[in-house]
């Protein structure tokens, strides 16, 4: 029989492990989830040897301004309390909630740092599952948002969204002051990726307490750029890339933007079953370019990607 | 291309310069670098010639399937990432017919193939085969089935059936069509090779086992075949993911002749075969036939293979001009957008829904989005000004009103000044022209 040369990679790096959530044992009050770790491309056994862990995150916002119709049908009356839709996502299996605080922007509702962190504390009181926090996107009061939160959620490791280059300082130091992991933002770009790291870790954050989101675009809307944006960072750390060997967060979610997600197309079935693909599509482009951590906005989008997790072989 | 040294092996050695090189070394160098070509040497021999023929060929083979105008092309990729350079040929999306369907299922699958077909961001996408199977076992049957197939469409066609002679039968039907075969495995290699050197059609290669796949292209050439395709049988997304892999990367670098043609993969008609699918798209398939393809996901795997095979040089772009929506005169309004297909056709699309007549200015942005080209400076006030100068709009319209997007609302003084139209800010987001142009309207 013929030999067929094995195309091996010879990486000299691996991403860095790491582990969200804290478990009572060690001070806190929910599950963990450990993500990254991996020596190799993802999915391929034949690079890197131990199986692939991913973790799947559902979206939870405490205000509907954002929010999808289809989201809104398919979690019912649970939309309307942070709490309840939290739930609603520990029952169809989502390893994290990520809880966008959107109600705190102060362009809208303007809820006080105070209520927010309230939210949190209720939510995590309610489903023991990590958490990722975000604010409403607002700089300044992001700022006390998320000191607020931080203080609050002391001890459980939350991954705290999102340090961006310009102003990357307030949510360092509410992470690092408290425990918790930060995600550092950056647009569709390696070497801004690289920059994030780079900026947290000089300010003090441990290279281990630092997840990347290198912004991830949905399906028909710029996904080839950030497929290939992702592969980039994977490959560049995996080849010995320091500042790049941190767990990589994709938001999926964007996908409920693109116009095929809510219009009738043509020859294009259901809008809610294509809809779902959108999203699913999404997700797996960011599993196969090499996220670490997915944020999901519907359940069948997040049961797509748990199949594809498995079917090709990561845990599940 | 070999290294200069591998081909220097193969060169005369006379140094007699004839070439335009002082010597066959530099010569060979300028090979390398496909700067110079093999029959600028007289006294090359044969043996080398074939050689160095056959080692600078493409690492993955282009494999051509149907005729005339129809044709698909696969293979000849020359990167592992897309970022590398690009993808070039789109993996091929086929649906299966088979032989024990009545005339009227037939033709209603035929149907639903053609429905698969939309216009976006100005490009078609749509299905690319049909591919029709033999179940019944009998040569006649399947032969009858396969003309009624080529008679309904114009699409290439795949003809699976694992029995030669049956295979045979059928080909002989549609062979100016220039149909793939489908397949070949340890079992029947060389009477489907033959068959396919006696209607020039190109193979397919059937194995689990990638070294018993690489012995099955050895026979198939020995055979005569050259053009050929690798069905290394997945059963889950994981080995398709692997294999796939596998495959290309010791094609393109380990240049290994072995398995250098493009890939075919049978997707299950279940979510997980629509996974499986969905990744081979991204990683590697050619060619993918389907049982089944439901409507609400055949869009978003073609919008995938869409995104995934553009130029990442280049943004699929529009020609930046003034156009004319709902048929304007010389009271309607200037709206202006980007010259990036997403962003233009997105909008185009809302203001045609408005009925509302307007001049719609696109401004060459290199091909980028609203938000993104006003963050790398490339659209200004002066470059709006630039393209209404170009295009004559301000004396095609007297309305003396430029409605700009709502998400570069803080251009609009600076846009004032340069134009010395007045500024209307639009909504932020597409869908809210419809409303806003005609409450402007009255
Ligand atoms: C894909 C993408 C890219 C791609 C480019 C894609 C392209 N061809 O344009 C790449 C990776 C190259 C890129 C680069 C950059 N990007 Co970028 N990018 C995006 C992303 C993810 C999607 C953009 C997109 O395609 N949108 C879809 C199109 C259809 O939107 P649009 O053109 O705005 O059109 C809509 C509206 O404006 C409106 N509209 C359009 N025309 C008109 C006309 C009228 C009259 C009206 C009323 C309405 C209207 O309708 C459309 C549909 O609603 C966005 C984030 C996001 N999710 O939006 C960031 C984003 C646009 N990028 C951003 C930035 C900062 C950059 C960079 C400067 C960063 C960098 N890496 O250096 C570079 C600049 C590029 C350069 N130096 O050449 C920022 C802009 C920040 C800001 N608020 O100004 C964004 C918003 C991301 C963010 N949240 O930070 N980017
Ligand atoms: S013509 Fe041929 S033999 Fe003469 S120098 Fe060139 S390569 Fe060598």
């Amino acid at each position: 029989m013929a030999e067929v040369p094995v195309p091996k990679e010879k990486w000299t790096g691996s991403i860095g492990e790491m582990e969200l959530g804290c478990t009572e044992a060690g001070g806190g009050s929910r599950a963990t989830v450990t993500v990254g770790g991996n020596k190799g491309l993802p999915f391929l056994s034949f690079e890197d040897g131990p199986r692939r862990k991913i973790a799947l995150a559902g979206s939870v916002s405490d205000s509907l301004e954002d929010v999808p119709q289809a989201i809104r049908a398919v979690f019912g009356e649970d939309v309307n309390d942070a709490v309840s839709w939290a739930k609603a996502w520990k029952a169809k299996g989502a390893d994290m909630i990520c809880l966008h605080l959107t109600s705190t922007n102060p362009e809208e509702r303007n809820a006080s740092t105070e209520s927010a962190a309230d939210t949190v504390a209720a939510v995590m009181k309610a489903v023991d599952l990590p958490l990722i926090v975000y604010g409403s996107g607002h700089e300044e009061k992001d700022a006390k948002v998320m000191e607020k939160v931080g203080e609050r959620a002391k001890g459980e490791r939350l991954l705290l969204g999102k340090a961006e280059e310009g102003g990357y300082k307030s949510v360092a130091a509410a992470g690092m002051a408290n425990g918790h992991a930060v995600i550092g933002f950056s647009n569709l770009d390696i070497n801004l990726a690289k920059q994030i790291v780079i900026l947290l870790t000089d300010y003090g954050v441990g290279k281990k307490d630092v997840v990347i989101d290198p912004l991830m675009a949905a399906l028909g809307m710029g996904l080839e750029y950030s497929y290939s944006v992702n592969e980039r960072i994977r490959i560049a750390a995996l080849a010995g890339d320091a500042m790049l060997q941190v767990p990589m967060i994709c938001d999926c979610t964007p996908a409920w933007k693109a116009r095929e997600v809510t219009d009738e197309v043509p020859n294009a079935g259901e809008t809610a079953e294509r809809a779902i693909w959108w999203e699913g599509t999404t997700a797996l482009a960011a599993l196969l370019s090499g996220a670490d951590i997915l944020v999901l906005g519907h359940p069948d989008a997040m049961t797509l990607a748990r199949k594809a997790i498995s079917g090709l072989g990561g845990e599940d | 291309m070999p290294t200069a040294i591998e081909i220097f092996k193969h060169l005369p050695k006379k140094n007699c310069g004839e070439c335009k090189n002082p010597t066959c070394l530099a010569f060979a160098m300028q090979l390398a670098n496909n700067k110079a070509k093999l029959d600028d040497c007289p006294y090359l021999s044969d043996a080398g010639r074939n050689a160095l023929a056959s080692s600078s060929a493409p690492p993955i083979r282009l494999v051509r399937v149907g005729s005339g105008k129809n044709v698909v092309d696969m293979g000849d990729e020359t990167e592992l990432y897309r970022h590398d350079k690009r993808f070039f040929h789109p993996t091929a999306l086929a649906l299966r017919v088979n032989d024990m369907m009545s005339a009227d299922e037939l033709g209603k699958k035929l149907g639903h193939a053609r429905s698969l077909r939309f216009e976006r961001v100005g490009q078609v996408l749509k299905l690319d085969m049909i591919e029709a199977e033999c179940r019944s076992g009998d040569a006649t049957k399947f032969a009858s089935f396969v003309q009624s197939v080529a008679s309904m469409t114009d699409w290439p066609l795949v003809l699976r059936c694992k029995d030669a002679s049956i295979m045979n039968a059928a080909v002989a039907v549609v062979k100016d069509r220039r149909p793939l075969l489908h397949g070949a495995d340890e079992s029947n290699v060389k009477e489907m090779a033959a068959v396919a050197k006696g209607a020039s059609c190109p193979l397919v290669l059937c194995s689990a086992d990638l070294g018993r796949l690489a012995d099955l292209v050895e026979m198939a050439r020995k055979e005569g075949v050259e053009d050929l395709v690798l069905d290394p049988m997945p059963a889950t997304m994981k080995e398709s993911l692997e294999r796939c892999t596998v495959i290309r990367r010791s094609a393109i670098r380990k240049t290994f002749r072995g398995l250098g043609f493009p890939i075919y993969l049978s997707t299950p008609a279940t979510q997980e075969g629509t996974l499986m699918a969905l990744t081979a798209v991204m990683k590697y398939g050619s060619l993918l036939s389907f049982d089944e393809l439901p409507s609400a996901q055949a869009l978003p795997l073609m919008v995938l293979r869409q995104n995934i095979y553009t130029d990442p040089q280049v943004p699929i772009q529009v020609k930046a001009d003034l156009y004319p929506v709902n048929n304007p005169g010389p009271d309607a309004p200037i709206l202006f957008t980007t010259n990036f297909s997403l962003t233009y056709f997105t909008v185009l699309s809302d203001i045609e829904k408005s009925k509302v007549p307007v001049w719609l200015q696109v401004i060459d942005t290199e091909g980028l989005s609203v938000l993104t080209s006003y963050s790398a400076g490339k659209l200004t006030a002066e470059a709006v000004q630039k393209a209404l100068l170009a295009s004559n709009a301000k004396e095609r319209t007297t309305k003396g009103v430029l409605i700009i997007p709502g998400m570069v609302a803080r251009m609009s003084v600076k846009l004032n000044e340069a134009t010395g139209l007045k500024i209307v800010v639009g909504p932020k987001e597409s869908s809210g022209i419809p409303k806003f142009l005609r409450s402007m309207n009255g």
